[in-house]
């Protein structure tokens, strides 16, 4: 069966101008997500991942930001190519989005009830008073108890868990199909983040949306993710479904993820292997692999050529010389997962 | 002897008439020599104010507390922190909140032993290189300043800054949360080193429970201002006795999908309630799945419920 996509990024690829010169923060990013399954976008600070979000949904100051390449079709719709006035009706209601600090992404001077109805008086030509009763069945709906009260209250009433409901309210008003959660849950503690994860799994089975859920918590992308892309210095340099990605990890950097994370296994404590080294300047990105100079399997071929990716199943991919059909077979690599 | 001795330690701030937030309420603990405590906690069960308050940061609302036996003033002077932070140091969470952003890393790594005592300039220089080496960084990054630096190497800083005066007892406040997963390690793994070659005592504060589990020896769990469990660190994560800890546990996500997969939620219901004038009664019991009346009522008392494991919890009666 054709899978049903309804994101489906190639090639993107974004600069930014700076004093110090061109900042090249994405360079050839591909991925799709599925209608009603959620990608799990995993990179440390400074991959591109947030900047690849922002293109998608047209929030990239053009200048000093340049798209140079790529396409972005939601539904078929071209998102690089539309124009500013069609990106502010496509965000909000055919892309809805939550970020990872719950407090400034309210407006601190607003009811959080009128914050919500301004999005369905915008988008959908809502009245005033339908858009509020609406307000309050939405943060009913994300199990906002006393939901009535709460909608007239300021954002400064409520607790970091709270505050991050209503704004899921708010980013699903429209009923996107996509949901973008950029580390939704990282400011929050265990329980509250147990809570925000429900609540996203339950409204996302409830409307058919996909999420792209953006984290560097390795326990979330586990337990959220149908699908996953690993990001490192501005490129996917892994993909595949979320059992793929953990117990078939094929890239260096993936592995190495996995084993910087300690395994909470009572009768066998391993020891944390950090990633030495930093991620590469971005102003000027090595020509071959961007990966080398931390990668522990590195080879002569891996400074010299950029490797393409190595098809490993159907959906899973790497891009790294190891899993190439001429490299030697290093068993290291495949048991380092285990 | 306990290198720290915290004798019902209490912290309480003012918040206008009759309205006092109970920070920490009555928590004692022993710290024996070169072990490493976790201290875990939702965001307001007030862990960095308990390690604030051991370093002297604040002032002492009630309680004592004890550094080889000798009892820490309530409110230090500034003789009191010349004196205790040779012995006390802390590292913080926010590598770029925590340093100065106008001294170069040699004034800042440099100061503290530059305040302790006569130090030339030379002695300084190279005390500042050896601990800038020790932590992983270049002597040359001396005369830079802390905006030239990555997250993970501000926090470096700031743990050569606490360690050049070779404390014996650090309070490391969440100095892993704001850094990168890869350097995470680096850092955990520095610490651990460090304390390896030093005979460090360590207060390891943090909400990641995986980290915690790591590192320390013995585990501690706070909620709303109280202690609800102490104890080795295995017997804590994988048998917790406190309700609290069970579902604080259960809903840590590991990383593992197919485990994930097969997990039901725990549902832990509501938020962490006000820390403002609590009154007698169980702290968790509004929360708890197996709250009686008497929890409403009555305070828990600290048991020992298994070897050297310790909880606050009427089911254990």
């Amino acid at each position: 069966m054709a899978k049903d996509i309804v994101l489906d990024v190639k090639d993107l690829k974004v600069e930014f101008d700076t004093y110090g010169g061109v900042v090249k923060a994405v360079r050839g990013v591909d991925f799709q997500v599925e209608r009603g399954k959620t990608l799990g976008i995993v990179g440390e600070s400074g991959c591109g991942k947030s900047v690849t979000m922002q293109s998608i949904m047209g929030l990239i100051p053009m200048p000093p930001g340049r798209i140079t390449s790529g396409t972005a079709k939601l539904d078929g719709l071209e998102l690089l190519k539309v124009s500013p006035e069609k990106a502010r009706s496509i965000r909000g209601k055919e892309i809805g989005m939550i970020f990872q600090d719950p407090m400034s992404s309210m407006n601190p001077t607003m009811k959080i009830g009128k914050q919500i109805a301004e999005t369905l008086i915008v988008h959908r030509g809502y009245s005033e008073e339908k858009a509020l009763n609406e307000a309050k069945r939405l943060l009913d709906r994300t199990k906002i108890p006393e939901a009535h009260k709460r909608a007239s209250q300021f954002p400064f009433e409520f607790s970091g868990g709270m505050l991050q409901r209503a704004i899921i309210a708010m980013a699903l008003a429209c009923k996107p199909k996509l949901l973008i959660a950029d580390e939704p849950t990282t400011a929050l503690d265990v329980t509250i983040q147990e809570q925000i994860l429900d609540l996203l799994k339950e409204l996302q089975t409830e409307d058919n949306m996909s999420i792209i859920m953006i984290t560097h918590d390795l326990g979330v992308v586990a337990r959220m993710a149908d699908q996953v892309s690993v990001m490192y210095a501005g490129q996917v340099i892994e993909s595949g479904s979320v059992d793929e990605i953990f117990y078939k990890s094929s890239h260096p950097y993936t592995i190495g993820l996995r084993q910087a994370m300690p395994v909470n296994d009572e009768q066998n404590s391993t020891k944390l292997i950090p990633i030495e080294g930093s991620p590469p300047d971005l102003f000027s990105p090595p020509k071959a692999c961007a990966y080398y100079a931390r990668c522990p399997y590195a080879m002569e071929v891996c400074n010299k050529q950029d490797p393409s990716y190595t098809m490993i199943g159907e959906t899973h991919r790497a891009k790294c010389w190891m899993q190439d059909a001429r490299a030697p077979k290093n068993d290291d690599l495949h048991q380092a997962h285990l | 002897m306990a290198m720290i001795e915290v004798k019902n330690l209490k912290k309480y701030f003012e918040i206008g008439k009759d309205a006092k937030v109970h920070a920490v309420d009555n928590i004692s603990l022993d710290i024996q020599e070169k072990e490493i405590i976790g201290l875990v906690g939702e965001s307001g069960s007030g862990k960095s104010t308990f390690g604030r308050t051991l370093c002297g940061l604040w002032d002492k609302t009630e309680g004592e507390v004890f550094y080889r036996g000798e009892k820490l003033p309530s409110n230090y002077g500034p003789k009191d922190y010349k004196k205790f932070s040779k012995k006390i140091q802390m590292i913080f969470q926010d590598p770029y909140s925590s340093l100065n952003p106008r001294m170069t890393v040699k004034e800042i790594i440099g100061e503290g032993l530059k305040l302790h005592g006569k130090i030339s300039d030379k002695e300084l220089t190279e005390k500042v290189a050896f601990w800038l080496r020790r932590v992983g960084l270049e002597p040359d990054h001396m005369s830079r300043y802390p905006h030239e630096f990555s997250g993970g190497q501000r926090q470096r800083i700031g743990i050569a800054r606490a360690l050049i005066v070779e404390p014996d007892f650090v309070v490391c406040d969440e100095p892993i949360s704001a850094l990168d997963v890869s350097v995470q390690a680096q850092v955990v793994n520095l610490l651990e080193e460090i304390k390896n070659s030093l005979g460090l005592t360590l207060l390891f504060i943090a909400h990641d429970l995986s980290m915690v589990r790591y590192v320390s020896d013995r585990m501690a769990v706070m909620y709303l201002g109280s202690m609800v469990e102490l104890g080795p660190t295995n017997d804590v994560y994988f048998r917790p006795k406190h309700p609290y800890t069970q579902l604080l546990i259960q809903s840590n996500p590991e990383p593992d999908p197919q485990g994930e997969r097969e997990r039901a939620s725990v549902g832990i219901k509501g938020e962490i309630p006000s820390p403002i004038n609590i009154g007698a009664g169980c702290r968790f019991a509004g929360r708890c799945p197996h709250a009686t009346e008497r929890c409403q009522k009555e305070t828990p008392k600290w048991k020992e419920i298994a070897e050297k494991h310790f909880a606050a919890c009427h089911l254990y009666d």
